[in-house]
């Protein structure tokens, strides 16, 4: 069981956003503790990814407040986040395609050697050292990324979030573009990583591999939070329900 | 897969390429390249590949080639410049008034030493601001780059005019002349130091990436080949020398150039022209543009920008200040150009530079640089501005009527990218 007695890792409090008057995210509340892997469930435009963007500073909210580690937190570009050491997974996992794994992995925070230049080479070898640990069959160091499959850029995508020491996780749809043995790395992946004590949102359209991978779930739709369940309380079908009917299960709405 | 069943002696050859490390794409604009000069030379029965003419192909591709270096930093950022040509005319208008009116009406002396950098600085500045100023519309206004570079494109050729009332400028300054080509060379001897330069620090460069990767225990290419790519640069760099260093100034120069220095000539004096500064511009551009390129930060945003713009900004780039500053980097180029160009004819023209646009963008892609951005090479560029220049004057050694030189020029453009396409599509590189 998840400790939830401490400060939370990240609590976002009463966010809201809009674009262009419609309500994209309307005053949600969500925290998220030490250890602990917290599914974000909704269809396609409930807003998971707009809210959780606001956490890893590819958007602003219009009002609300986002504390990490209980402090009050001014996130306002991808760059603030990364130093609240939130690192962020994107659907589209977010590579150059035209560059190598190192070039990807310290895109916008490069090693150099001390005349400024690039240090190709330590940027390699530290690559080769973390994609070791996390995906031993990859070997593909010197080709572009766009010559990976959907599992080697996934694993190029996980490397970069926990070379830096990521305390906050976010992944978004990680295993959507992934076959079952594949989703089953990520998976063992996220285990480890919860182990280690990382917070992680998981935002996901599977209820089974919410239910499977996550502690608690939290639903949204059309903007707003529907409710979050520690997953062991509830069936699939309490979640799509959740999901598609917006209702809490009536055993946990008392 | 088809490569595996390849024949067997293909594959040898693949394979002593990859050996040597050796990017197979180069190896076909090269090819071509010298296709191209061989057939020439049998045309002109032997005229093509003299000293005199491949100084003079070397001095004539140099503007074009620097700007063509920063054209490739523009369409990898999935940009174009169409306003190159006519901001090398306002840089150009820009030094010839500084050096023959302003400064001088500010009290400076025509001859002093110091007309020349201050009006290459104003040129530089010149280049940059404007750059900048078209890269600022682009990335903060998110006006595309070609409306934005389409309107530069008549804004900075009548600016020019404007400011020099459309008027030729000119003698300029003695000094400023020297990077025009001809008018001012390295000589022999200090042509032969230069290129012993050039290979000592090829090698440099081979050593210490072998010893970088050595260090941190990756596979290295065997030693011999090594050597075979050390010699090869050894012998294209004293080469290329020994070739300029062949072209002989003609008699009467000097001679003249004697009786200016109050002295008589030998009898049976004789000396070379050896590598033209503007050349050895060139060279330096290409030096620093490819560590620019591939060792600094500046670099690898560009190229990441190109591969993708999203994972670039949400990697912490700031895209927009990147689009300013490689507009600015692509301005100074034009000056930098301006100066060989006014510097070759010894005077400013209105007309400097026109289609000059046309000239780098196809340079680029000639030289494989990918419209669709995130690819693209300094040295590619460069041999792609020499191909253009040697198909240009060799059809125009060889008497083809004008209109037919651009007909064929156009069509080699053309099949260029598709050559290039298709290779891609075979190799199965992206």
């Amino acid at each position: 069981m998840v400790d939830r007695s401490g400060t939370p890792l990240v609590e976002m409090r009463d966010i809201s956003i809009a674009f262009g008057g419609i309500k994209a995210v309307d005053h949600v509340s969500l925290d998220l503790y030490p250890g602990e892997v917290v599914g974000l469930l909704g269809h396609n435009g409930a807003g998971k990814s707009t809210l959780i963007k606001c956490v890893s500073g590819a958007y602003r909210q219009d009002s609300g407040e986002v504390f990490v580690r209980g402090e009050k937190a001014s996130i306002q570009t991808p760059r603030d986040a990364r130093d609240y050491n939130i690192e962020t997974i994107y659907q589209t996992l977010a590579l150059a395609d035209n560059l190598d794994a190192a070039s990807n992995l310290f895109l916008g925070r490069e090693l150099t050697t001390p005349l400024g230049f690039l240090d190709d080479a330590a940027m390699e070898a530290e690559t080769r050292r973390i994609m070791g640990r996390l995906n031993p069959n990859f070997r593909k160091f010197a080709s572009p990324v766009s010559a990976l499959s959907g599992g080697q850029r996934q694993s190029v995508a996980i490397a970069r979030a926990v070379y830096f020491q990521a305390k906050i996780l976010i992944m978004d749809e990680p295993t959507a573009a992934l076959g079952p043995q594949e989703t089953q790395m990520v998976a063992e992946l996220i285990q480890e990583l919860k182990k280690d004590g990382l917070g992680i949102f998981l935002i996901d359209h599977d209820v089974h591999q919410v239910k499977r991978l996550c502690d608690r779930a939290a639903v949204m739709k059309n903007g707003e939070l529907v409710g979050v369940v520690d997953v062991d309380d509830v069936s699939t079908d309490d979640l799509l329900g959740m999901i598609i009917a917006g209702k809490t299960p009536e055993h946990l709405a008392a | 897969m088809a490569d595996a069943s390849a024949t067997s002696p293909s594959a040898e050859r693949r394979n002593l390429f990859r050996t040597l490390e050796i990017d197979t794409r180069l190896l076909g604009m090269v090819g071509a390249f010298i296709v191209v000069c061989l057939v020439f030379n049998v045309l002109t029965e032997g005229r093509f590949l003299t000293p005199r003419n491949i100084f003079n192909l070397t001095i004539q591709t140099v503007s074009v080639a620097i700007m063509a270096t920063g054209m490739v930093f523009v369409i990898v950022t999935r940009h174009i410049d169409l306003s190159v040509g006519s901001l090398l005319a306002t840089c150009s208008a820009m030094m010839a008034i500084t050096q023959t009116s302003i400064l001088p009406g500010m009290g400076l002396d025509f001859g002093n030493p110091m007309i020349a950098p201050i009006a290459v600085l104003v040129g530089l500045v010149t280049g940059a601001v404007i750059g900048g100023f078209q890269g600022w519309i682009v990335g903060y206004l998110a006006v595309p780059s070609f409306i934005v570079t389409l309107g530069g494109l008549l804004v900075w050729r009548n600016v020019a005019w404007y400011l020099t009332s459309g008027q030729t400028i000119g003698p300029l300054d003695e000094t400023f002349q020297l990077l025009g080509g001809i008018n001012g060379t390295m000589g022999v001897s200090g042509s032969w130091v230069l290129g012993v330069i050039g290979v000592v620090a090829a090698c440099v460069a081979i050593w210490f990436a072998r010893r970088a990767r050595i260090r941190h225990e990756f596979p290295v290419k065997p030693l011999w080949a090594e050597f075979v790519l050390a010699l090869v640069a050894a012998v294209l760099i004293l080469g290329f020398v020994a070739t300029l260093n062949a072209y002989d100034i003609p008699e009467r120069v000097l001679q003249r150039n004697f009786e200016a220095a109050g002295q008589t000539m030998p009898e049976g004096y004789a000396a070379g022209y050896g590598v033209p500064y503007s050349v050895l511009l060139l060279v330096l551009v290409a030096v620093v543009m490819t560590v620019v390129a591939r060792k600094t930060r500046l670099g690898r945003y560009i190229f990441a920008t190109g591969g993708n713009p999203d994972a670039a900004q949400l990697s912490g780039i700031n895209t927009k200040l990147l689009t300013v500053k490689v507009f600015a980097i692509m301005g100074m180029l034009c000056a930098l150009a301006a100066l060989v160009a006014s510097a070759r004819l010894s005077f400013h023209s209105n007309d400097i530079g026109t289609l000059d646009e046309l000239r780098v963008i196809a340079a680029a892609v000639i030289g494989g640089t990918a419209l669709a951005g995130g690819m693209g090479t300094i040295y590619g560029a460069i041999l792609g501005a020499l191909i253009m220049q040697s198909l240009q004057s060799g059809m125009a050694m060889v008497g083809v009527d004008a209109p037919f030189q651009n007909i064929v020029v156009g069509a080699v453009l053309v099949l260029a990218v598709l050559v290039d396409i298709i290779y891609r599509k075979r190799t199965g590189a992206n």
